[in-house]
């Protein structure tokens, strides 16, 4: 008898779930903001589906709707990735430790 | 050409690097190269699905044209953006995951061979139910989170919308998503498909219009998971291991959130999203609109106080955010510091619209991370304080939810403002806070109530420092 596969794929999810849980746990509340716009940032990582559908059966139509919906997806995920990327990297430069000043 | 397998390793080591962006996250100094990390997560994730498409005619050329296009918007809000609009900037991006999530699950539908799901009419079941999770969880993600940005933005009004039957009608639509899936996959018949599409707007809607102005740190958590979990739907969908590990970390993540923003509310999660705070006591809300006596003091006396304290604990809220008080206050700070003033932050797990909201903002003006305080590391401090500065807190202060077990915001845990020697409240005019509750520390002796915006208070303290 082979395991579905999907059996490997629930796996993968369910122990994510359990890295995430221990993983945001030690996220210091100070930095809960930037944590939500990386989160943001990186589930838009749903463009990788978006290209795949954006550049099927390239060779007859280029545009068939399902290649449209990959193509809009692909714009609203690349907003995503970018403007939460770098608004991550704006917020967390903004996070100084006190200078050692004389007292 | 990239081997099925090489292409799983390249998506496994991206999701690798994003669990150590997050991981990054667990302190200041190595968040920027857990966000570096991210970053190249994204763009191997990226690389290897164009190389593996192989495609390089004209659909290559739309493809990066597009990815710039989007790409641009996001960099351009990325940069323009002001912190204090952080919460509906966070709110407006959960929307796009949630459509871009919609959009690649009907590519998927319209096109299933292009993703080895079978075909139009024939679609395996397990993909069918997948993807029809992944659309409908997207689908409430983006109409809920729209709902979010325009009453954090101010466009609709922040109070609860409620009618009756409101919760049997959302059960009930539930239970018609349910069902719908369940024909979709008898019969694969593709109306049903896009039914669930629609009536998942629709809850989206639902959802999020009775919850008010305050509770947007839960919602936005809330989101920010649901966006997660409709990752995760595709990423089943698609077999994509980056995307089913990146959803449930994401989900996790904000699912924690919810958690942390319920527990500083006091309140349970079902509790928030059913909605409506504040309509449940209303008799000790009028009783206590009689007029009790109120120190009313200016700048001067507040300057006067804070210079001759030997520490000041400075308590922001949401009304600095809204004044945009975060650079006068620095600024405030630094001239009492010249002083020999010793001067902490203290911020409360709810204090603004979404978590860790008052951090950016002092990080902004400059303020260094480590005179910011969590509740329960500074609690202990307000007895031996002189001044505490609140500004555009409220509820957070408020002692009923120590001492009042008939207050709506009982048993929340709160800041001990009132142990210290003196308070001074900004505040714009008496009202009560956001839940409707009356704040005793108000009529206290020691309290000073200072009437102004909240940065042209803090300016003329700063002027009368001097």
């Amino acid at each position: 008898m082979e395991i579905d596969p999907f059996i490997f794929r629930l796996s993968i999810f369910i122990l994510s779930i359990f890295i995430g849980y221990y993983v945001v746990w030690s996220v210091t509340p100070s930095l809960h903001t930037p944590l939500m716009s990386v989160t943001n940032a990186i589930s838009s990582v749903i463009i990788v589906g978006a290209i795949i559908a954006a550049l099927a059966n390239q060779s007859e139509k280029i545009f068939e709707t399902a290649n449209i919906f990959g193509y809009l997806a692909i714009v609203l995920a690349a907003v995503n990735i970018f403007g939460g990327f770098l608004v991550t990297q704006r917020m967390l430069a903004m996070y100084k430790k006190k200078k050692k000043d004389k007292k | 050409m990239i081997s099925a397998n090489l292409l799983a390793v390249f998506y496994l080591i991206s999701g690798v690097l994003f669990i150590l962006a997050l991981r990054g996250l667990s302190s200041p100094e190595t968040s920027r190269q857990g966000n570096l990390y991210g970053i190249i997560g994204m763009a191997l994730a990226i690389g290897v699905t164009i190389i593996s498409a192989a495609n390089f005619s004209t659909g290559f050329i739309y493809l990066i044209v597009f990815l710039l296009l989007g790409g641009s918007i996001g960099a351009f809000i990325a940069f323009k953006i002001p912190m204090t609009a952080m919460p509906e900037l966070v709110a407006g991006f959960h929307s796009l995951v949630g459509l871009a999530a919609v959009f690649v699950a009907i590519s998927a539908f319209l096109n299933p061979a292009v993703f080895n799901l079978g075909f139009p009419g024939n679609i395996k079941i397990s993909s069918l139910i997948e993807m029809s999770l992944g659309a409908a969880i997207g689908a409430i993600t983006f109409t809920g989170s729209i709902i979010a940005f325009l009453k954090l933005r101010g466009i609709m009004s922040g109070s609860p919308i409620t009618f009756t039957g409101q919760h049997y009608l959302n059960l009930a639509l539930g239970l018609i998503l349910i069902s719908l899936i369940f024909y979709l996959c008898k019969t694969q018949v593709d109306t049903w498909f896009w039914f669930i599409i629609a009536i998942s707007f629709l809850v989206g809607v639902l959802l999020i219009i009775p919850i008010g102005g305050a509770d947007m740190p839960v919602v936005i958590s809330m989101l920010n998971s649901y966006s997660g979990w409709a990752a995760a739907g595709i990423g089943f969908t698609l077999e994509n291991t980056a995307l089913i590990i990146t959803g449930a970390l994401v989900g996790s993540s904000g699912a924690i959130l919810s958690y942390i923003m319920c527990k500083g509310m006091n309140r349970s999660f079902f509790n928030v999203i059913l909605g409506g705070w504040g309509a449940t006591d209303q008799t000790s809300l009028n009783k206590s609109k009689d007029n009790k006596p109120v120190k009313n003091g200016n700048a001067d006396d507040a300057a006067f106080l804070m210079k001759n304290a030997s520490s000041v604990i400075i308590v922001p809220g949401y009304g600095m955010a809204v004044a945009q008080a975060q650079h006068a206050l620095r600024e405030m700070v630094d001239a009492l510091k010249k002083n020999g003033v010793k001067v902490t932050y203290a911020i409360h797990p709810v204090a603004g619209r979404m978590p860790g909201h008052m951090n950016v903002l002092l990080a902004e003006a400059n303020v260094a991370y480590d005179e910011v305080f969590e509740l329960e590391e500074i609690n202990n401090d307000f007895a031996n304080c002189d001044v505490v500065y609140v500004i555009g807190a409220n509820d957070v202060t408020n002692p009923a939810a120590k001492t009042d077990p008939k207050s709506p915001i009982y048993g929340m845990p709160i800041l001990d403002v009132e142990k210290s020697k003196s308070v001074l409240f900004v505040k714009r005019s008496l009202s009560p806070g956001y839940a409707g509750i009356d704040n005793e520390l108000f009529y206290r002796d020691n309290t000073l109530m200072l009437f102004a915006d909240a940065k042209k208070m803090t300016e003329d303290i700063l002027k009368n420092l001097d």
